[in-house]
């Protein structure tokens, strides 16, 4: 198994960097897949999560400079690796300015992403500063658990709000209840709901527009078929959506989320090389 | 405006309408007492009143006028309820805190009477959320009795020199005393903490005096823990009137100027320390 990648870009690093940064915000440990053609972070729904689940896919070539991988077989080959997101951040953090940055897949006293960043200095001599992130290498038997997952049947697609709003919104209903009612319909209409003993709050937002998905018969009925004004809704945790938004460093250029009524609420994010997928169960 | 097009078969059921095209005119003065969760609301004629009380020593009225308003409607001649004021607060802020140049929240505050919840319409580019806020029998405010004919002495300063005292009062004295007196210090706040005790000093011919009514010498100390939520009501006025009465209760007034640069009230009374000696 060997990887070794490198970004000489600043704009490129930069981004990596956020990306690595919204993944932290987002989950404490996660598994870092790499293939010849991308990157992905992953986090798979368990009970101890909270049934939440992540993908976030990064085309390589948008990155990296140079990217070798040899993977762990011929006919397998992609590395799985569980990483701590928070390590890899507090790394990119020291390369910030640098001039370039390498990863290596290491053996140190364990597995490790090693990072390398050439920072600038006054002498013809580059100052190194390099880090050790320990990494957890998956057994290939283990690698169906961070499957890519299936676009869910949804039944409503919709695009999200600004999110600067939904944000303070959804900050100010997690002081009042824990859980939120997210509703959408195919007529670009969305309601956040909360109900407690003590208040009940629902925010109304119109003309958010819903995504074309074609006919590629993932979705349950097509629109055609389906009341437009039918409400489709997801019973939430509200600090896990609160966390998601909170995450979000820069401005998608796309965000939408699908609702399978109440099953679950997929959340997509789009940037120019960057999509981000979160998954939150709904709640009884 | 969004909130407007209601019905008229809507507006019927309400005994008491309030609209303010800027809902800080209302959250920011409320903040200013939010010291407790639960406030008592008196709606008259003459507008809004708030009350907050704290250990039946303490007590922090605020007052909107009708005028403030840009729709004031109210049926009956005195509308009264009991709400939490975090709730009503997290509500009326719901579009976010802060204070985008030209970008407003709109609210339409909205009461049935007894047994009904208070309704709030909030509307921010376009996007309307409604409120319904679980409401309680109002308790009876204490009346702290204070009239301005017991008045023993009386300050009113320009906030501005009573906010830095105040944002650096020791906390570690377990009381803020007061002395008001027709001779020298005049006018004196002092702690006894930890470090040591600190006196703030106000000479009666100050810039910041505007008006000097002290008929004798009155020391009275108040608990710090009472008075320190003040210190929000300060920050927001311009200016402030001191007053005790032969008890030795205080007075504390503030003129308030809002968004629109209207004037509100917000008052606080406070019972004195009991385990002080009156000098």
């Amino acid at each position: 198994m060997k990887f070794r990648a490198k970004i000489i870009d600043v704009g490129c690093l930069n981004h990596f960097t956020r990306v690595v940064n919204t993944v932290s915000r987002l989950t404490k440990a996660c598994v870092l897949r790499l293939t010849c053609d991308h990157l992905y972070f992953v986090l798979s729904g368990r009970v101890a999560t909270g049934g939440v689940s992540m993908w976030c896919e990064l085309s390589q070539v948008n990155f990296f400079d140079e990217f070798q991988l040899e993977g762990v077989s011929a006919d397998a080959n992609e590395i799985f690796l569980e990483v701590a997101p928070e390590n890899f951040s507090r790394a990119l953090k020291t390369a910030q300015n640098a001039k370039s940055v390498k990863i290596k897949l290491t053996k140190k006293t364990c597995p490790c992403l090693t990072l390398a960043a050439e920072l600038p200095s006054l002498s013809s001599v580059s100052r190194v500063v390099t880090h050790d992130i320990p990494v957890d290498v998956i057994p290939r038997r283990l690698w169906h658990d961070f499957r890519e997952p299936q676009m869910p049947d949804f039944d409503v697609s919709i695009y999200l709000p600004p999110l600067k709003t939904m944000k303070s919104v959804v900050d100010r209903m997690k002081n009042l209840s824990n859980y939120l009612v997210l509703e959408a319909n195919l007529n670009g209409e969305m309601n956040l709901k909360i109900e407690t003993d003590l208040v009940s709050v629902t925010t109304h937002f119109k003309e958010l527009g819903n995504p074309p998905w074609g006919d590629d018969g993932s979705q349950s009925s097509s629109p055609t078929h389906r009341d437009p004004d039918l409400m489709a809704e997801a019973r939430v945790d509200i600090k896990k959506l609160q966390q998601f938004l909170m995450g979000q460093q820069v401005n998608p250029s796309k965000a939408m989320c699908n609702i399978v009524h109440r099953r679950i609420l997929h959340l997509i994010f789009l940037h120019e090389d960057v999509s981000l997928q979160y998954f939150i169960p709904a709640v009884e | 405006m969004p909130l407007s097009t209601q019905s008229q078969a809507d507006n019927d059921q309400y005994i008491l309408i309030a609209s303010l095209d800027n809902a800080r005119n209302l959250s920011n003065i409320l903040k200013a007492i939010s010291f407790r969760e639960h406030a008592i609301f008196n709606a008259t004629q003459n507008g809004l009143k708030v009350t907050v009380e704290d250990s039946k020593c303490l007590q922090a009225n605020a007052f909107i006028q009708a005028e403030i308003f840009q729709e004031y409607i109210i049926k009956e001649d005195a509308v009264g309820f009991q709400v939490n004021l975090t709730v009503l607060l997290d509500c009326l802020t719901i579009f976010g805190g802060s204070t985008v140049p030209g970008v407003c929240t709109a609210l339409r505050m909205c009461y049935s009477g007894y047994g009904y919840p208070l309704t709030l319409f909030l509307e921010e580019g376009g996007v309307v959320t409604v409120c319904r806020i679980k409401t309680q029998e109002p308790e009876e405010p204490i009346d702290f009795d204070f009239c301005s004919t017991n008045v023993t002495n009386k300050v009113i300063l320009q906030s501005e020199s009573l906010k830095e005292a105040f944002s650096e009062l020791d906390m570690t004295s377990e009381v803020l005393q007061i002395t008001m007196s027709p001779s020298h210090p005049y006018f004196r706040l002092s702690t006894f903490g930890n470090s040591g005790n600190a006196h703030y000093d106000y000479p009666k011919d100050s810039d910041m005096m505007e008006l000097f009514q002290c008929t004798k010498i009155q020391t009275n100390r108040y608990k710090m823990s009472l008075l320190k939520p003040s210190t929000k009501a300060l920050a927001l006025s311009c200016k402030v009137s001191v007053r005790t009465d032969s008890r030795g209760f205080l007075s504390l007034q503030y003129l308030v100027r809002n968004d629109d640069g209207q004037i509100c009230f917000v008052e606080y009374y406070c019972c004195p320390d009991e385990e002080v000696e009156e000098e």
